[in-house]
């Protein structure tokens, strides 16, 4: 694999023939947010966080789904990018119900950390408040719709690592939810193997536990990487 | 010799009672005297029927009992110029042998006799551009996908047309769908294509009627030489004439879109390189390869080449379908051919929900792609709508800006909460009861949703307000309740 030159924040930074923008970033010890990226899932390109301006590129690009080419120089933090980061997060506080207090999520949230990265203390947009359904219906699992930021990662990771697909998004524009089966309660689709790498692997308190109470979500996004990169090296065999 | 008659039995005319005026031509000169066509043009008076005297006069006239003549030798007709619309209104949409005896297929014969390298060559130097609203090179995207190593490769003709006030590509499938049909054909044996799609809403049931009916007989004749090409009809959402959300869509997918690169013509359909274009590029292509490259790029401007068609709506007297070369200028369609009386205009929406307001005084803007870019608005598809002074621009604004809300796909965070956010901020300057606070909220959500949202539709979704606060920011001001600080 070649390797390839190029400028990050001003610093000399090489990265695999085949790297992303992002993994570029991460393995200079730099950093950019990222809410619907997660190692180990296909990169969809959706929250806009890791957004970054590369020279030459006349539109902002996506670090997570952007390749690195030779002498590329990118920069993670303008003024401009920092506005837009904190718009993005005051936009996703203001069109779900994210009360973080009673949250189970509280203190291991992502979107929660988000927010302190870029500065956000509160939304200058007005809340929607949008009316929301919460899904009890499966028995370890719930999904509180009012969480939900629409990432994906849970509709990815049950396809692509459980393969099972029993989610998917339905609906358009601000009223997409995430839909279980054919639009059924969690509980009735019977696909459903209870494995739980949805919730693990979902960045806010949407998808929780039964059993977890405020602020007592443990999530583990980094199973889905070792789950992958476990089976491509084939851990399970040969041992 | 009698008179023989063609009537047109398009969406428009048939909503205004063209089986009427049909029935009773009939019943006057014999069923076998008249016969259906596609759009006559001025779809306002419909509908329209045109009468082909044996002197080779032609007379048109409107109205359900044809009780209204129209004058042919008005700027709106004499103006027009028609080349992808050059049989639309003489041909029988339905019937091939129609077609082929006014020129339907010759050029896809000729074009069989060339090399793919040489048919790529006449579309360059064409000059033509791409039709669907970004102006991309056609040539130059035929050379990509040809380029692509691949075994094969597919062509797809974008045909969903959303846009509200946009009817051009639905004028070309209802009146002569098999100029399409002959377009696409010749684009697959340009750049190696062994199969062909065609995506259209479905809210045009006639245009699939007609098509499906073409391509049946087209086959049947075998003048397609074996490419199939398969109709697929979409729901009717507008994203979904975005072409990485078109293409997910034919596949079975959620018609969403995925952000580029890799563009549709190194990856698209099922992974094969694919040629997309839109219905009216497509259109275009037979004419260019009848006359050559040359002849086409003869027309229009230094960089905007050869003819566009318009859906010309609004507050006008005269609203339909025109032809016109690019460079013409919006006083000429408005004023001369679309008969608004001089200073009843207050602006001219191009683009639709990615385009803008180009306002009265710069009436003398030649249509063309940089023009109307540099006025901040777009060609875009070709809906055209004139507005008067009875509209209020932060009202028009908001009427595009709630459409994006309702057509937004909801994949990216910018696009589905920003647009919410700006139709609600639209929302206080239409009731009038803005702060100073909100017109710099406006501003700036305008940027963000515009600079980082994923696909066309939310990065232009700011466009009409963008361009309406250019040119009349005064309306946005006087709607701010407090006095503004400095
Ligand atoms: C939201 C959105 C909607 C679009 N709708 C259409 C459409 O209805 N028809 C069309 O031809 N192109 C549409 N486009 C443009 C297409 O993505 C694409 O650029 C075009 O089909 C390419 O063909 P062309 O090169 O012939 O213009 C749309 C783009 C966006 C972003
Ligand atoms: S999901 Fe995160 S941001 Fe939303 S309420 Fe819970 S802790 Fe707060
Ligand atoms: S628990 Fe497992 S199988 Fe069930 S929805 Fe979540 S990821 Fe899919
Ligand atoms: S439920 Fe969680 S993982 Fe799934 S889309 Fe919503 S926020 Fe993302
Ligand atoms: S992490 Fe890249 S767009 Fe969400
Ligand atoms: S639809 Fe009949 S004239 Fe246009």
């Amino acid at each position: 694999m070649t390797t390839l030159q190029l400028q990050i924040n001003g610093r000399a930074v090489s990265a695999a023939g085949d790297a992303t923008v992002l993994e570029a970033i991460r393995s200079a010890g730099l950093q950019v947010p990222t809410l619907c990226h997660l190692d180990g899932l296909t990169p969809v390109g959706a929250c806009r966080l890791c957004l970054v301006v590369i020279e030459g590129h006349p539109k902002l690009e996506p670090a997570c789904v952007t390749a690195v080419a030779d002498g590329m120089v990118v920069h993670t933090h303008t003024p401009e990018l920092d506005t837009y980061r904190r718009m993005a997060v005051e936009l996703f506080f203001a069109e779900g119900n994210h009360v973080c207090a009673v949250c189970v999520a509280n203190g291991a949230c992502e979107l929660q950390a988000v927010a302190v990265e870029v500065g956000m203390d509160h939304s200058r947009f007005p809340y929607q408040y949008p009316r929301r359904q919460v899904d009890a219906s499966h028995p370890l699992f719930s999904l509180d719709h009012h969480r939900c930021i629409l990432c994906t990662r849970c509709v990815r990771v049950c396809d692509e690592i459980e393969a099972v697909h029993v989610w998917d998004v339905g609906y358009r524009g601000s009223s997409c939810s995430i839909i279980a089966g054919l639009d059924q309660p969690w509980g009735e689709v019977a696909a459903c193997t209870n494995c739980g790498k949805c919730v693990d692997v979902c960045p806010t308190g949407a998808l929780f536990r039964k059993e977890d109470g405020s602020g007592e979500k443990q999530p583990h996004p980094e199973r889905a990487h070792q789950l992958v990169e476990a089976r491509t090296e084939h851990h399970w065999h040969n041992q | 010799m009698g008179v023989s008659w063609r009537c047109c039995d398009a969406t428009a005319c048939r909503a205004a009672g063209a089986a009427a005026l049909r029935q009773r031509l009939e019943a006057e000169v014999g069923a076998d005297r008249v016969k259906p066509v596609g759009c006559l043009r001025l779809c306002g008076m419909g509908p329209l029927a045109a009468a082909d005297h044996a002197d080779g006069s032609t007379e048109l006239v409107a109205g359900v009992a044809g009780e209204r003549r129209l004058d042919l030798a008005h700027p709106f007709f004499l103006l027009q110029r028609s080349v992808v619309l050059e049989r639309c209104g003489l041909v029988n949409p339905d019937s091939i042998d129609d077609a082929i005896a006014q020129g339907a297929y010759a050029a896809l014969d000729r074009c069989r006799q060339l090399a793919p390298q040489a048919v790529i060559e006449q579309v360059a130097r064409s000059g033509l551009r791409g039709r669907g609203g970004a102006g991309y090179p056609t040539g130059r995207k035929w050379q990509l996908v040809a380029a692509q190593a691949s075994p094969t490769r597919a062509v797809v003709c974008n045909a969903d047309e959303g846009d509200p006030g946009a009817f051009m590509d639905r004028a070309v499938l209802e009146g002569d769908p098999h100029r399409l049909l002959e377009g696409m054909a010749i684009a697959a044996h340009a750049v190696g294509a062994a199969e062909a799609f065609i995506y259209v809403r479905a809210e045009y049931p006639l245009a699939i009627e007609r098509l499906r009916t073409a391509i049946g007989a087209a086959e049947a004749r075998g003048v397609l030489a074996g490419l199939p090409i398969q109709l697929r009809i979409g729901a009717g959402a507008y994203v979904c004439g975005e072409e990485t959300a078109l293409l997910h869509s034919i596949e079975g997918g959620r018609g969403t879109p995925r952000p580029r690169p890799p563009y549709p013509a190194v990856s698209g359909l099922w992974g094969l390189p694919t040629l997309i274009n839109n219905v009216e590029t497509f259109a275009a292509v037979p004419a260019i390869l009848r006359e050559g490259g040359d002849w086409y790029a003869a027309m229009g401007t230094a960089t905007s080449k050869g003819t566009k068609v318009f859906a010309l709506s609004g507050a006008i007297p005269h609203t339909g379908l025109i032809e016109v070369e690019m460079g013409t200028s919006l006083r000429t369609i408005v004023e001369a051919m679309g008969q608004s009386p001089p200073g009843q205009v207050k602006a001219v929406q191009t683009g639709g929900p990615s385009g803008g307001c180009v306002p009265a005084a710069l009436l003398d803007t030649p249509v063309d792609y940089e023009s109307l870019q540099s006025l901040g608005s777009i060609m875009g598809s070709g809906g055209m709508v004139v507005i008067d002074g009875a509209m209020a621009m932060p009202e028009l604004a908001r009427y595009f800006m709630r459409f994006c809300v309702d057509e937004s796909c909801g994949k990216c965070l910018p696009c589905r909460a920003g647009t919410v956010q700006l139709a609600q901020l639209l929302d206080r300057f239409v009731e009038r009861r803005a702060t100073a606070a909100d017109l710099v909220q406006l501003e700036q959500l305008c940027g963000m949703v515009k600079a980082t949202s994923l696909c066309g539709l939310g990065q232009s979704a700011p466009n009409p307000v963008l361009s309406t606060l250019r040119f009349f920011r005064a309306e946005y001001e006087a709607a701010i309740s407090a006095p503004v600080v400095p």
